[in-house]
């Protein structure tokens, strides 16, 4: 029986589907530097879309171009099939959440949310009705009459956050949403906005260089890097089998063992380290000529402990306990294998030590291993 | 010997003590000290001057050393009259020239605070929106003037705007004009020297109150769907008041009492109220009337500014 796919919840999988946000072949050059570098992107109608790199990546840049406030060197806009490239911010059905939130010091909630509404010149019993619907959604409504600097970070976030949605906006773009909250505001605010958009139904688009804020909050999420998009994908595919060693590097932790495949079969391929003395055998769906240079990467959490050795033959490295790091739900040990290479294991902390502080201790000797399906084989 | 041995010991330790407490007393009482010398400063040099003017505006005019009546007498038979007369100011009232050269002060103030604002708003700015090198030397030259003598800048004024003066030479020599026209000693002369002295007294402020503007506030106004012209209307604007008060205080105080500037570009053609307070003091010698002459301005440019902080004070309570 043929099964009938829907796509309603991840419409990038239907190759029918027409995106609701285009980028085609956009540039954006400051005097000699190239902050976007020819990069093409396609985002659905509502999707929270996260755009993450380190500073300087040019994903603020990416994020401005499509508010208006800068204008591609080269390249097209779209957005809902019209080209938005060269209209001014202020003509564009598109609202944006600054970082610094840009709430007017000199107006009360109230006139700050209804600011943007005014300019519509939309009837003042309607401006009333949807400042208070919205003031009310991000629980505010007891505040109308505060200035900012008489409110809470939190407050200030969800003011702003409430002045771009009231347009009802086709597109909303959010510059490092919660980048000024403390954690347990953030953690709590991350939820809150997937619950809104997923309410409103409005296209997100979001810039943060905090990977576990994208991993939470996206539907799809692009890691940029030089003006370049590194990957795209949903959060479990860029975290579980990143492309590059740099897209595995900036989101979470990995360990990369470098080596040369010395075997590739359909489904799998061995790597082999000289140096390490060691065989990696990896889950992989393409066959890799032999011989080529490539690095296989781990996750710290994908990787077991033992004092024993498992008698295994590939994926098992023999080192020596170095540091032992205890955050509570988990440890994070280091472990020093013997090319001097650190390797990070992550063990949750599933029972309590008893009698001694920690069931594997200092300086000692200790096997890892992990499964086949765990490890990534890196190209670059 | 010991006993001088001693001695020596105790006033050794009474000094270093004596140091100690000092070092005690500065570290407990530096804020005092800190506020109290500039306190000091204006109670010796701003309060008492002014009280002595009070006096004087009290007195009668007289042909004598000083040139007015003395506040009051001991007879010899030890009886201690004081002598306080109102007529120099109630005289105020009654001649036009002193109402008429207040008005005209306060009207020539105005407008050139106007025109300074009209002209320094825009020029602060483009200054806050420049790039740092920029920005500096923008500044710089908006400094610059400052390094040469104020009535040397005036004199300079007086070169250009005469009737054989650069500008009308120019004018004549490229035959635009045939005959020159009449700048030095009018009106015009006295609004471009004032416009031209006080600019930067506009711009600094403003330009102080600008650079603390966040950029954002007008891309948030032009997301949220406002025209540039709106967007400045309803964000830039009205962040920019304090910085316009500042300005135009700043312009507005000394340009009533400025006497340098109408006295060399309007001459005799132009009626301030600094003119004629340095007219009565220097060619009248009324010393009295004057003095008077000088309270009532300073009522003028106090009040408004009393009224307008007492208004501030009242906002800032309210919100």
């Amino acid at each position: 029986m043929p099964q009938q796919t829907d796509y309603s919840y991840r419409p990038w999988l239907d190759a029918d589907a027409e995106p609701f946000i285009k980028l085609r072949g956009i540039s954006k050059k400051f005097d000699e530097f190239t902050a976007v570098d020819n990069v093409d992107l396609d985002i659905y109608k509502g999707e929270l879309f996260s755009l993450l790199g380190g500073s300087g990546c040019g994903k603020t840049t990416l994020l401005r171009m499509l508010a208006g406030f800068e204008t591609p060197s080269s390249g097209t806009i779209y957005i809902d099939g019209v080209d938005m490239t060269e209209v001014p911010p202020y003509a564009r059905p598109i609202n944006m959440m600054f970082q610094s939130y840009a709430l007017f010091p000199h107006m009360t909630v109230e006139q700050n949310v209804a600011y943007g509404l005014k300019r519509d010149k939309i009837p003042k019993d309607e401006i009333k009705r949807r400042v208070e619907e919205i003031l009310s959604m991000v629980e505010l409504s007891d505040f109308v009459k505060r200035k900012p600097h008489q409110l809470s970070g939190g407050q200030r976030q969800r003011v702003a956050l409430a002045r771009a949605l009231v347009k009802q906006p086709k597109v909303l773009l959010l510059d490092e949403p919660l980048g000024a909250l403390d954690k347990r505001l953030r953690e709590q605010t991350q939820f809150e906005l997937i619950n809104i958009q997923d309410q409103l139904g409005v296209t997100f688009v979001v810039v943060t260089h905090d990977q576990e804020e994208a991993m939470t909050l996206s539907t799809r999420m692009a890691m940029m890097d030089a003006g370049k998009f590194q990957q795209i994908g949903e959060p479990t595919e860029v975290y579980e089998y990143p492309e590059s060693r740099l897209v595995a590097n900036f989101i979470g932790s990995a360990n990369m063992f470098e080596g040369r495949v010395t075997q590739s079969d359909v489904g799998h391929v061995v790597v082999t380290s000289k140096e390490l003395d060691v065989e990696f055998y990896t889950n992989h769906p393409m066959s890799i000529i032999e011989g080529t240079k490539v690095w296989v990467a781990v996750r710290p959490e994908k990787i077991t402990l033992s004092k024993t050795s498992l008698d295994a033959s590939t994926n098992q490295l023999k080192g020596v306990v170095v540091d032992i790091g205890y955050h509570g739900k988990t440890s994070t040990y280091r472990i020093r294998i013997n090319n001097d290479q650190i390797i990070e294991v992550s063990v949750p902390s599933q029972k309590r030590p008893r009698g001694e502080r920690h069931s594997i201790d200092w300086d000692e000797e200790i096997y890892l291993n992990w499964d086949q399906s765990s490890a990534v084989v890196l190209m670059k | 010997m010991t006993v001088a041995n001693n001695t020596n010991h105790s006033v050794g330790q009474a000094g270093s003590r004596l140091l100690s407490r000092l070092v005690d007393m500065l570290q407990s009482h530096w804020k005092v000290l800190v506020v109290g010398i500039p306190f000091i400063w204006l109670l010796l040099f701003f309060l008492a001057p002014f009280i002595i003017v009070i006096k004087i505006s009290l007195a009668e005019s007289l042909i004598a050393s000083p040139p007015y009546t003395p506040l009051y007498e001991r007879a010899e038979d030890g009886v201690l009259t004081i002598r306080v007369i109102f007529e120099n100011y109630s005289y105020l009232w009654e001649d036009d020239l002193y109402i008429n050269s207040y008005i005209n002060s306060l009207k020539i103030a105005s407008v050139s605070t106007v025109l300074c604002l009209l002209i320094g708003y825009p020029m602060a700015y483009g200054i806050t929106r420049s790039s740092p090198t920029t920005k500096n030397i923008l500044l710089m030259l908006i400094i610059l003037p400052f390094w040469t003598s104020f009535l040397l800048r005036v004199y300079a004024w007086m070169g250009l705007l005469a009737d054989q003066g650069t500008i009308n030479s120019l004018l004549i020599w490229l035959g635009v004009i045939d005959e020159p026209i009449r700048m030095l000693y009018s009106e015009l002369a006295v609004y471009i020297g004032i416009v031209y002295s006080y600019l930067p007294f506009m711009i600094l402020p403003l330009y102080a109150n600008m650079e603390k503007l966040n950029m954002s506030l007008n891309e948030a106004a032009a997301d949220l769907g406002a025209k540039p012209t709106i967007a400045f209307l309803t964000v830039t604007l009205p962040l920019t008041v304090p910085g316009i008060i500042a300005g135009s205080l700043l312009v507005f105080i000394p340009a009533t009492g400025e006497f340098v500037i109408p006295d060399l570009l309007g001459g005799g053609n132009v009626l301030m109220i600094g003119r004629i307070l340095s007219d009565e003091f220097n060619s009248n010698s009324d010393w009295p009337i004057a003095s008077a002459v000088a309270i009532v301005l300073l009522i003028v440019l106090v009040l408004p500014m009393m009224l307008y902080q007492r208004i501030q004070a009242r906002e800032r309570q309210n919100s």
